[in-house]
């Protein structure tokens, strides 16, 4: 199926991507190509198969209640792109 | 030395014939003398690897060593590794030195393998010619014209190039034995859940998995000693028992069914990896193995589905990348809005922002029964198929690639053209198989020689079965051996 | 034109693990920034989670306690969205298969009528982290040590009618919380927290009006304030012609009011699926069995036996089980004077006045059971009358000493030697020959005045029935 240019710019807006107008056309005709080879599995009837998540019917195992880590506060912060007393900086979150 | 194989590698060093550092400086130098043509390393650790070597060496002198204490080895740079630059070939994580180590890595360091650097690699291991790296294309040694195939190319292409022993590599569709098929190595993707992820920068949780590129099915089986098995940090990893892969390398042959899928010799196939095929199946006939055709009838939807639940998968897992706690950030972002948007959109390539979207909007709301919920029922049918097969066979062996390695920027056009040479491999991850591609002949078609790769299948946490396969064909014939001039 | 108000909460509460959910890190409440989250909680690339045990059990252990379906096979899901807070650009959450299914939950208003409230869900997920909006040249601070906290996110069904319905749920909710000791419940420090939505229809309508969704409700005063504001200025709203519009709007108690949450205009579209960095969790009979032998006598169960074992009211029985701790500060206190009726009336009459004046919890009391026990037991073997039972618990909050301490060394014991209170009887009537005129001229108020006095001389040690007996004896003449 054939994605509109809105369609790019809605999907590019929830994924947090910039895409420049001079770019759109060019993604929504490769992103349709790609949905093109994808629907080909639409005319198969899977109706009485249920949908396989992972490879292998295994159950979560479950880690005891302990607290493993200690602070590596500086450490991590090193390769942070702005920080202040601590806190990562990031440009106003308006609530 | 003409036989650098781990296997052979660890045996000199045992013998003293040569020390770790020594070995450790000839590939420093063979990669300084020859990275700018291939383009393998993204990062070369030079100090790293020497003090490796150096504690290497001391360990043997104590005689605290496995097979792999000194080996020289390359980490594809998807694997995070302490105080080194992690980058997965994106500018996005180009200035990304990771705080700790991969369960792979640390499972390797602890068996006293020297790092010799990190790979290229497709960015973010979306790819399969190597052509999406932000650090430039790797060629492939046995032509450099042509791509090596991705996604762990830079690892396929320094196996080749001899530019490491042995390297790592994951593979999600085929990204291990896609390059090993194309550079004429040995490239082995384990069950899924039988390595730990823990530290492999993820591309899709429910299909990637690691594994070694490397030059036998004896150096494969060596590696995976050492990194298969249950890791607590990862839950996904499988706590079943790891058997040692050496130990069944040897074994007869006699009695092997071998399937060989009648959808893998149909269209599409070139004449030359059939003929391959064909050689190869004598081989086998000659060591007692017995073949027959099977089914696996709905493999041509694998990349249909694969193009949903990979990229599904990843939109996801990559929205990590923000710009806040590590990583690239745009310069004077005017809001938070504006930070996120454009450090995502200068920070990623083209070909993993296609992917996102597609994923984005196999997700959204009103398509994910048609896409996700679709594909996850196909991925069903495709299990079945091998599960079908695996009653009537012990192991499949098919093509690994449909061609041997185009040319660069042949693909770029379109990148489902691209999506579909991968036909033979992705089906092998859907369904979480152990798959290995061996080396099985060379092309004389476009001038210089060209390896063809051919893959070898096994059931569920079948690894031993399908690495002493393996081995016995190279027991037999000398495909592996074939080195391209460097 | 008469409005019913429609309320369904989605109440958040924190569990009470050592761990995150998915990561080793701490939770304590008030560490410095971003020294309790480690590299899982940052999202670094690569990390993995895996589940605590035991917010799993603490899950399971509140759907027992509110006898829900436990589900079996519960999953994780991805819920997509960007936030400075949410470090992996995803929540991990439980959409389709939650680990506490449907029940439901029976609620006390202050007129002492009951109304049953659906719960359609309890799921489990991770918290955020926070945004410090103080200035720092115009941007805001990341904190993520609460980035990963297990939550059990309980949601009911749009069955309240009115703020006190919401407010008594919420401190059903609260109650059952603190006595599984699954989560502390502090709705200040944000272990619990409330988000209402909220619409209003008319009176007799069957289909709903458009709902808001109140977020940052951080007390129960608000939870009912925020209600009674929105459902106004919707109903304000309607009857102006407007039109409700379906959004997050954000509460603020200093002002007391509801304003939209620009952050959430744009409609969400989650694109949740199913986590594929964990495996279903498959809950057998056995880890259910094992928790339900944890599970404690739980509030409504203990009322119940209160008003059959110490044969209380059923207010007395409710206060006293309103919360773990107080009941086993009640029985505590019964075990040791034997009167559960004068022990109901200290601990939740004077005791209460104290702890409520002190703002403290009854785990902090300044009288420990074992003490306040003495004292009733000392009114109860008539030691001392009710009157200087009061002024040796005074006392009593002033320092460690035991009643039978004060007592003592203040000389308060009781005087109930007939000769003593025939001695003390003769000197008021001796002294006050003018009451007496007037009383045996038939004024019969003045004998609480002899009372008084009695008790004056006596510093109220006399023994009032004694006393009384004695005087309207020696009145007569």
């Amino acid at each position: 199926m054939a994605l509109a240019l809105s369609d790019v710019e809605k999907i590019a807006h929830l994924a947090r991507l910039h895409i420049s107008t001079e770019d759109a056309e060019e993604v929504a005709r490769r992103i349709s190509s790609i949905l093109e080879l994808i629907d080909q599995m639409q005319g198969v009837d899977t109706t009485s198969v249920a949908p396989l998540a992972h490879p292998f019917d295994a159950v979560q195992r479950l880690r005891p209640d302990e607290v493993t880590e200690s602070d590596q506060r500086d450490y991590l912060q090193k390769i942070a792109p702005a920080t202040q007393d601590g806190l990562y900086l990031v440009p106003k979150v308006i609530e | 030395m003409s036989d650098r194989t781990v296997a052979a590698l660890s045996r000199s060093l045992a013998l003293g014939k040569v020390s770790s550092v020594e070995l450790t400086r000839d590939y420093l130098d063979r990669i300084a003398r020859h990275n700018s043509v291939y383009n393998a390393y993204i990062t070369v650790t030079e100090e790293l690897a020497l003090a490796q070597a150096a504690e290497a060496d001391a360990r043997r002198a104590r005689g605290e060593h496995g097979p792999l204490t000194g080996v020289p080895i390359a980490h594809k740079d998807i694997f995070c590794t302490r105080d080194v630059l992690t980058t997965c070939a994106s500018k996005m994580l180009g200035n990304f030195v990771s705080p700790y180590d991969a369960t792979v890595v640390e499972r390797l360091n602890a068996a006293g393998t020297v790092t010799l650097g990190k790979t290229n690699m497709d960015e973010f291991a979306m790819g399969s010619s190597n052509e999406t790296s932000f650090f430039g294309a790797v060629r492939n040694p046995w032509d450099t014209e042509r791509v090596p195939g991705g996604s762990s190319g830079g690892s396929a292409a320094a196996v080749a190039a001899d530019l490491c022993a042995i390297a790592t590599g994951t593979d999600t569709g085929g990204s291990i034995r896609q390059p090993a098929a194309f550079c004429g190595v040995t490239g082995f993707k384990p069950s899924y859940g039988r390595i730990s992820r823990w530290g492999m920068i993820a591309f899709a949780s429910s299909l990637d998995q690691a594994g070694p590129i490397c030059k036998s099915a004896e150096d494969a089986a060596l590696m995976m000693n050492v990194i298969a098995g249950p890791d607590p940090k990862d839950s996904t990893s499988v706590d079943a028992p790891v058997p040692d892969y050496t130990a069944t390398l040897n074994d007869s042959l006699k009695g092997l069914r071998i399937g060989v899928p009648r959808q893998h010799l149909a269209e599409g196939l070139g004449k030359e990896v059939e003929q391959a095929l064909q050689d190869a199946l004598k081989v086998f006939e000659s060591l007692g193995a017995t073949v027959k055709e099977i089914d696996l009838p709905n493999n041509h939807l694998s990349v249909s589905a694969y193009y949903v639940v990979a990229p599904a998968e990843a939109s996801a897992n990559l929205s990590r990348f923000d710009g806040v706690r590590y990583g690239y950030r745009c310069e004077n972002p005017v809001n938070l809005e504006d930070m996120y948007m454009r450090s995502r959109g200068e920070g990623f390539g083209a070909e993993v922002k296609r992917r996102i979207l597609v994923g984005t909007y196999a997700l959204s709301a009103g398509y994910y029964d048609a896409y996700y919920l679709k594909a996850q029922r196909i991925r069903r049918l495709i299990k079945q198929d091998f599960d079908k097969a695996f009653a009537e066979v012990d192991v499949i062996l098919g093509p690994t690639t449909p061609h041997t390695a185009f040319k660069i920027g042949e693909k770029n056009d379109d990148p489902v053209t691209m999506y579909l040479e991968d036909i033979y491999t992705i089906g092998v991850n859907l369904a979480g198989l152990p798959g290995i591609s061996i080396p099985a002949g060379l092309s004389s078609t476009s001038g210089k020689p060209l390896p063809i790769g051919i893959q070898l299948v096994g059931s569920d946490f079948g690894e031993a079965r399908l690495l002493n396969v393996a081995h016995q064909f190279q027991q037999h014939t000398d495909w592996h051996l074939q080195r391209p001039e460097v | 034109m008469v409005w019913e108000t429609v309320i369904g909460l989605e109440v958040h509460v924190q569990l009470a693990t050592k761990s995150k959910l998915f990561s080793g890190s701490s939770t304590t409440f008030g560490a410095a920034p971003n020294t309790q989250a480690n590299i899982f909680d940052l999202a670094m690339p690569g990390t993995l989670p895996v589940l605590n045990a035991e917010a799993l059990r603490m899950a399971v252990k509140f759907g027992l306690a509110i006898d829900a379906e436990i589900g079996r096979r519960s999953v994780f899901d991805r819920k997509n969205y960007f936030y400075p807070d949410l470090p992996k650009g995803y929540q991990v959450s439980q959409l389709e298969f939650p680990t506490v299914g449907k029940s439901q939950l029976e609620i006390t208003l202050e007129d002492g009528s009951t109304r049953t409230i659906g719960i359609t869900r309890a799921h489990m997920e991770e918290d955020a982290g926070k945004s410090l909006h103080e200035d720092f040249q115009g941007q805001s601070g990341i904190d993520l040590n609460r980035a990963g906290t297990p939550l059990l996110e309980i949601v009911s069904e749009p069955e309240l009618r009115n703020a006190k319905e919401a407010v008594a749920y919420l401190k059903k909710l609260h109650s059952i919380i603190r006595y599984l000791g699954i989560s502390d419940g502090n709705m200040a420090q944000g272990s619990m927290r409330c988000d209402a939505n909220v619409s209003v229809r008319k009176k007799g309508a069957t289909e709903f009006g458009t709902r808001t969704e109140i977020k940052n409700i951080n007390s129960f005063r608000f939870v009912e304030k925020a209600i009674l504001h929105e459902a106004q200025r919707q109903i304000d709203l309607i009857e102006d012609g407007g039109r409700v519009v379906q959004e997050t709007r954000l509460y603020d108690s200093d002002r007391d009011e509801t304003r939209s949450m620009r952050s959430k205009e744009v409609a969400n579209d989650y694109r949740y699926f199913p986590e594929p960095d964990l495996l279903p969790v498959v809950i057998d009979e056995a880890f259910i069995e094992a928790v339900r032998q944890e599970l404690p006598e739980l509030p409504g169960a203990k009322c119940a036996r209160f008003v059959a074992q110490y044969a209380l009211s059923d207010y007395d029985a409710g206060v006293l089980s309103s919360t773990r701790a107080l009941a086993d500060y009640f029985e505590q206190v019964v075990a040791i004077c034997g009167d559960a009726k004068l022990s109901a009336n200290w601990v939740s009459v004077d005791l209460q006045a104290v702890l409520n004046k002190q703002d403290l919890e009854v785990e902090e009391s300044p009288i420990s059971a074992e003490r306040l026990g003495g004292l009733i037991a000392r009114i109860k073997d008539q030691t001392i009358s009710s009157k200087i039972a009061k002024t040796v618990f005074e006392a009593m909050l002033e320092s460690d000493h035991s009643a039978d301490e004060i007592i003592e060394s203040q000389g308060l014991k009781q005087v109930t030697d007939t000769g003593a209170i025939e001695k003390l009887v003769d000197e008021v009537i001796a002294a006050n020959p003018e009451q007496v005129e007037q009383y045996r001229a038939g004024k019969e108020k003045v004998f609480a005045f002899f009372i008084g006095q009695a008790m004056k001389v006596s510093r109220g040690k006399a023994n009032p029935a004694q006393l009384n007996e004695l005087l309207r004896e020696k009145l007569k003449g």
